[in-house]
């Protein structure tokens, strides 16, 4: 039984990042149908700039309260994926706005590996591992033979807490009923007087700041980082928007929760299940599409005129 | 609406999209050029004398990515045996060029590198790869153009020996190595394990890449075969940061220890992932995860954790300490890692062998190659690690490892024995 819990910890606390960058893939599909296959890369610069205002900036006084350095790390990541995000935007898919689909989508990969080259060769130190430094206690603390470290609650608590935020803000104000005008039709929301660039910037940003946050946390819970962390967590998230019904920003978390217990069920309970995590990652997605191609909670696309 | 947009896009002027593809391509230029100069600079650096002829030795390793620490070490190594001889005038009329390419510790990468290497005809040998799995795609290509390759490190006994152990047939003729294979360092582990720690219940984990799972695998067949117990085998994904879902299943078998078949970038997270959950058993690996980069990760996690690598510690060797001195006085910004003392010896074979077929010889063709095989094989030398000569499959006659333990920070030396 315990080990049965210990997994649904492992793959609730693997989700739940997962889920985090699901959301800025789903945001972003949600409004203006482009899948950003450089968010993955925003979620690594995110991990790099938390590691260098801890390094640079933070002065050491400080770095010996985690109280003061994790919202400032968590701040430096969040505003430096933002911004990253918004420059792509900018730079990259808005003159590309009324391109073929194909465009935009090939212009994201290329976004993709400029990003990660300009990691590896500018950031200091940065072409091999670099360690991330302990701010929470690696330490945690055991609910009878089940091991929860103090990282891992950290990175499910901000996950729904930054999911539940998000959701409070497209739902409760003003901007975030612009963007949902903006989904459902640009068109129409531009003829209604939305500044339809500027909800798209929002959405970017928005996206970025919850990679980037996620970078932090993947930072802290594996006290290590490379310039590629972010392809392997990009292509997860994709599944995990996928899974959860694309647009949809429950779906998003939803889906992350999925394949993070998938995968940890999966190397428990199937003989060899560790090696084929990934497959069986896949193949929930493969059945849930073929079952309900709108994903778990439903795609919220507006279907265009 | 949809058409306005499309027209103001189409309708930018000129002048402006020109403007910025002519950034574009500025900014291109100016990155390209900054590779050229980077690249005439070590040619001139190497050079000194232009009368002379010019042959070059390649090098193939990751010099970017998780890896670079030991790749860096490799290339360093390799410059350094390069820079002496160039200095000593070791080969009369001819100066001798090193060509580092990336690998990225990716086998088509390596496959790529080594292409472009064996294109150019002043290639006459290669150091090189760190992987064996990268080895595996290019010593076949290296070899099909006879170019000599002499590996400071990989263990796979499949790329000397062929597939089948029962019926040793050597695959590639021009391919060499100075590190000890996982058939021994394998075993090695699993008796210092069985016998020295006294362990008898290890569960083993690999990362199922050609190095990770041949010395996994050998490991596991010798402590069988001491008496202990393996009670299961895991894989996972070289590329994973969470292995808590893994970590927790073998919780189960209560392991006295964890075996880990792979490299420092999953071996660190592991260690410190298997404390998290409370399975603070020690880890051990081979030279893959024989790096500072684990211990700096790893931290206080890594404490007592094991790791067997080929050869005696280079810093204890007396005659390493020519080596680690001129290291350091060439004032290289990386320290020489796991294989950099190997990559030097490697250099040195090949260098031997170059001073005693080219002197004499106007340029470079097959029959040259085929000369220069041969002396690489039959050479002998005394390295800074130990002897450096090859057998009939090309693998180093030298069956000396160590075993190192993490303690206050550092790899500290435990055994360094010869295998029998």
């Amino acid at each position: 039984m315990s080990r049965l819990v210990q997994q649904l910890v492992n793959g609730t606390v693997l989700g739940a990042t997962i889920g985090l960058i699901a959301l800025g893939y789903t945001m972003v599909y949600g409004i203006i149908q482009l899948i950003n296959f450089a968010h993955g890369e925003i979620f690594m610069i995110g991990s790099y700039a938390g590691l260098a205002a801890y390094t640079y900036v933070l002065p050491d006084s400080v770095t010996r309260n985690p109280w003061i350095t994790l919202p400032a790390v968590l701040l430096a990541a969040g505003a430096a994926s933002s911004a990253v995000a918004v420059l792509a935007e900018r730079l990259a898919y808005r003159p590309l706005r009324n391109a073929p689909r194909l465009a935009p989508l090939i212009t994201a990969i290329g976004v993709s590996i400029a990003l990660q080259e300009a990691v590896r060769l500018f950031y200091p130190g940065a072409k091999r591992q670099l360690s991330f430094p302990r701010i929470i206690s690696d330490r945690g603390f055991k609910v009878g033979d089940v091991a929860i470290p103090w990282t891992s609650v950290f990175a499910v608590v901000s996950a729904v807490v930054l999911m539940l935020a998000l959701e409070a803000f497209v739902n409760r104000t003003r901007l975030g009923k612009a963007m949902r005008a903006t989904s459902q039709d640009r068109e129409t929301a531009k003829l209604m007087g939305i500044d339809t660039d500027k909800v798209i910037v929002l959405a970017f940003a928005l996206g970025g700041a919850l990679a980037g946050v996620a970078g932090v946390i993947q930072g802290i819970r594996f006290v290590s980082l490379d310039f590629h962390i972010g392809f392997v967590a990009g292509i997860k998230a994709f599944t995990a928007a996928v899974l959860g019904g694309i647009g949809n920003i429950r779906g998003a978390m939803l889906g992350g929760l999925v394949i993070g217990l998938v995968e940890a069920l999966a190397t428990e309970y199937i003989p060899q299940g560790g090696a084929w995590k990934d497959v069986w990652a896949f193949v929930v997605l493969i059945l849930v599409l073929t079952l309900r191609p709108q994903g778990l909670l439903g795609e919220q696309v507006a279907v265009r005129a | 609406m949809l058409r306005g947009h499309r027209q103001s896009f189409r309708g930018a002027p000129p002048r402006l999209r020109a403007g910025r593809l002519g950034i574009a391509l500025l900014a291109a230029t100016v990155v390209l050029s900054a590779c050229g100069s980077n690249k005439s600079e070590t040619q001139k650096g190497a050079d000194g004398n232009g009368s002379d002829k010019i042959v070059k030795i390649g090098v193939v390793a990751p010099l970017s990515g998780a890896l670079t620490a030991i790749g860096v070490g490799i290339r360093n190594g390799a410059d350094l045996a390069v820079k002496q001889a160039n200095e000593a005038k070791k080969i009369k009329g001819w100066k001798i060029v090193l060509a580092p390419e990336d690998d990225t510790a990716t086998p088509d990468v390596g496959a790529n590198a080594a292409t472009k290497l064996s294109d150019d005809k002043a290639v006459m040998a290669v150091i090189g790869t760190l992987n064996s799995s990268v080895a595996e795609k290019v010593a076949p290509i290296l070899n099909n153009q006879h170019v000599v390759m002499v590996s400071p490190s990989n263990t796979n006994p499949s790329l000397t020996q062929g597939n089948d152990p029962a019926k040793k047939v050597r695959p590639f003729e021009y391919y060499f190595r100075v590190a000890t294979t996982d058939a021994i360092q394998g075993p090695f582990a699993a008796n210092f394990a069985y016998n020295t720690a006294g362990k008898r219940n290890v569960v083993v984990i690999h990362d199922k890449k050609t190095y990770g799972q041949g010395l996994a695998l050998q490991f596991k067949g010798q402590f069988e075969k001491n008496g202990g117990k393996v009670p299961t085998v895991e894989t996972v994904e070289p590329d994973d940061k969470d292995f808590s879902a893994v970590l927790s299943r073998v919780k189960r078998f209560n392991p006295d220890m964890i075996y880990f078949g792979g490299e420092y970038p999953a071996a660190s997270l592991l260690t410190s992932q298997a404390d998290q959950q409370g399975l603070t058993v020690p880890l051990m690996g081979g030279d893959g995860i024989f790096d500072k980069t684990y211990i700096d990760v790893a931290k206080q996690a890594g404490e007592g954790d094991y790791a067997t690598s080929v050869g005696a510690p280079t810093d204890q060797l007396p005659t390493a300490k020519a080596f680690v001195d001129a290291y350091k006085a060439a004032g290289y910004a990386d320290p020489y890692s796991a294989y950099g003392a190997y990559a030097y010896d490697a250099a040195n074979s090949i260098i031997e062998a170059l001073a005693k077929v080219l002197p004499d010889q106007s340029k470079i063709d097959d029959a040259l190659r085929v000369k220069f095989r041969q002396a690489v094989q039959d050479g002998s030398l005394d390295g800074v690690t130990g002897k450096v000569a090859f057998d009939e499959f090309g693998d180093t006659t030298t069956r000396i490892l160590t075993v190192y333990k993490v303690d206050g920070g550092a790899w500290k030396p435990q055994k360094t024995e010869e295998f029998k």
